[in-house]
């Protein structure tokens, strides 16, 4: 019996294993970069493909047209995008100006004030805004809120901006309050005390040392709810009204970006000019979304430094 | 005095606040609650929807939602644990790292209808599964892929790096490490993460519009992927603004009140058993 030899093919044996132990580390990282790569091949294939079929329609229409005339009737070969931009633009600021000092407000109230059972209470609620499908709250939107415009304001339809920024509003105060709220409670414990050892009240630590102090943050939040609003499409589609007219009052019928596609998607010809300029409404959408994102990375490194 | 005052009047008007914000949730649910319940019955929900005539139902559309996203998580679960691993464990501060948080951020924050039009590019027209449950759930799986990457990224995270050293000190490879340490501590923050996106996902419409369509397959169930694939959320959003059913305020009324209860459902019973699991996980380890 010859122990050695033996010893030896354990051995052998062993350290293969553990050779190929680490082989399956070096591919399991691979596939690991392959899977987060991925975000960034689709990301750019998104840019690259609706880029693509979008800017086509500066083949037949001219950027001045698309951009600055309010002239949108496909058939006659009008198109002027500018209703739609301007909606978008209207819809979401409006949105921000109701939603945000709610949010706000709310968010202050769950990170000082709350007693820990009702704040407890308002978690939870806050993720149930977040799962109420958009389509929920165009319907209850259209079913309530429109009717309710109609007739407290005198007006013909109670479709138009007003409807879609409240209800736009509604949406967004999820995004505001968690991300405030975390800012909030992020700042350190010791300026509040400082603040509160000076004689200062509640209010006074919160409006001038909490708040400036949390302030990259609630920027951050109001920013990601802009992002929210101008990209919300059924819930606007549903109350705005769907005329593609520049909207006079805030209670007349428009459209916004958004909107125009989902109504017109369906019945245009791919590769139209009409389809095309479509694919250029989501491109700038898609533009707009980026340049926020650049926005808060801005905010953030403000913050880090 | 007046300093009190203002101190007093900002504390009332936080309340209020809080009381308007609670209040508009509880009566947005309470309304489609109220208003749907009373459609909700065994042949509203399980039969055929009918295009004229009042009184269809919405099986096809029920059964699609779920087929398609389970399909869609089926894509994105893998792929988006594989990044986020990548993006928690091994990854450092250099360039491509973050070239890839900024694309992840970038994708969460791209309009859903852009995603849908994204889809009806790729998936629909180029690949040629043209409006199917397919192209729906394919285009879905973008939509869910950033969350679940966040969510993963954070839950892995959560873990303490000393479970992570003691595993490699015993000798273990580094996808030991995460498969038998890392991976099982942060499953219950996956699943929460994966039950809140699966929420999400069943209510979508804007991206399933032109993807996913606007018509159902004649037969029920049908697993044929690339069968006509209207959800619940869809029907809903088409019978209020293209329909032609007499009824179509019943239907409306009926498939929000189904999502609404699929939705509280998903919130409330499965993170319940996700915090119950997290308890017994790090239980058994002290």
């Amino acid at each position: 019996m010859d122990l050695g030899r033996d010893v030896n093919l354990v051995s052998a044996v062993i350290f293969n294993h553990h050779q190929l132990r680490l082989l399956y580390d070096r591919w399991i990282y691979y596939l690991f970069i392959a899977c987060a790569f991925l975000m960034t091949v689709i990301i750019f294939a998104i840019i690259i493909f609706i880029g693509q079929q979008g800017l086509q329609t500066f083949t037949e229409v001219s950027p001045a047209e698309f951009f600055f005339n309010a002239k949108w009737d496909p058939s006659e070969g009008h198109f002027g995008a500018l209703s739609f931009i301007l909606g978008s633009i209207f819809v979401t600021m409006l949105a921000v100006t109701i939603g945000a000092p709610l949010g706000l407000a709310g968010a202050i109230f769950m990170a000082k004030i709350a007693p820990s059972w009702l704040r407890e209470v308002m978690r939870p609620a806050t993720d149930l805004y977040v799962a109420i499908p958009s389509v929920v709250y165009g319907y209850v939107g259209l079913t309530i809120l429109v009717p309710f415009i109609r007739t407290y304001f005198y007006v013909n339809t109670g479709f138009g901006l007003m409807a879609a920024s409240v209800i736009l509003a509604i949406m967004i105060l999820p995004t505001i309050i968690s991300i405030s709220e975390d800012a909030i409670r992020a700042v350190p414990r010791t300026l509040e005390e400082a603040s509160l050892a000076l004689g200062a009240t509640r209010w006074q630590t919160i409006s001038r040392v909490l708040v400036p102090a949390a302030l990259p943050g609630i920027l951050t939040s109001i920013v990601l709810a802009m992002a929210r609003a101008v990209g919300e499409t059924m819930a606007v589609q549903m109350v705005i009204g769907n005329t593609p007219l520049l909207a006079k009052s805030l209670f007349t019928p428009t459209a916004t970006l958004t909107s125009e596609i989902v109504v017109e998607m369906g019945n245009t010809p791919f590769g139209s000019a009409w389809g095309n300029s479509l694919f250029l409404m989501a491109l700038v959408l898609l533009l707009v979304s980026m340049l926020m994102i650049v926005a808060i990375r801005r905010i953030g490194r403000r913050e880090a430094t | 005095m007046s300093s009190r005052f203002f101190d007093k009047v900002a504390t009332v008007t936080a309340w209020l606040a809080a009381i308007l914000i609670l209040g508009i949730l509880v009566s947005f649910l309470a309304y489609m609650l109220i208003k749907g319940l009373p459609v909700l019955s065994w042949k509203f929900i399980f039969g055929m929807p009918s295009d004229i005539y009042a009184g269809g139902g919405v099986g096809p559309q029920l059964f699609n939602s779920f087929y398609m996203l389970f399909l869609s998580l089926v894509f994105s679960v893998p792929v988006a644990v594989g990044a986020g691993i990548y993006l928690a464990e091994y990854a450092g501060s250099g360039r491509w790292t973050d070239l890839i948080r900024l694309s992840t951020e970038s994708l969460a924050t791209v309009p859903s209808i852009v995603l849908g039009l994204f889809g009806m590019i790729i998936f629909v027209n180029m690949l040629g599964f043209g409006i199917s449950i397919l192209g729906g759930a394919l285009t879905l799986t973008l939509l869910n892929l950033p969350v679940l990457v966040r969510v993963t990224e954070e839950a892995l995270r959560a873990v303490p790096p000393y479970y992570r050293e003691a595993s490699l000190a015993l000798g273990a490879t580094k996808w030991q490490t995460i498969r038998r340490v890392v991976l099982p501590n942060a499953l219950p923050g996956i699943i929460t993460g994966i039950t809140l996106t699966a929420g999400r996902a069943l209510g979508e419409t804007a991206i399933l519009i032109f993807t996913a369509g606007t018509t159902v397959s004649r037969h029920l169930p049908d697993f044929d992927p690339l069968a006509a694939g209207e959800t619940l959320a869809v029907h809903m959003w088409y019978v209020m603004a293209i329909g032609l059913v007499p009824d179509r305020l019943d239907v409306a009324n009926g498939i929000g009140a189904l999502l609404i209860i699929t939705i509280l459902g998903l919130n409330l019973i499965l993170t319940i058993p996700a915090k119950i699991l997290q308890k017994r996980l790090t239980g058994s380890q002290h």
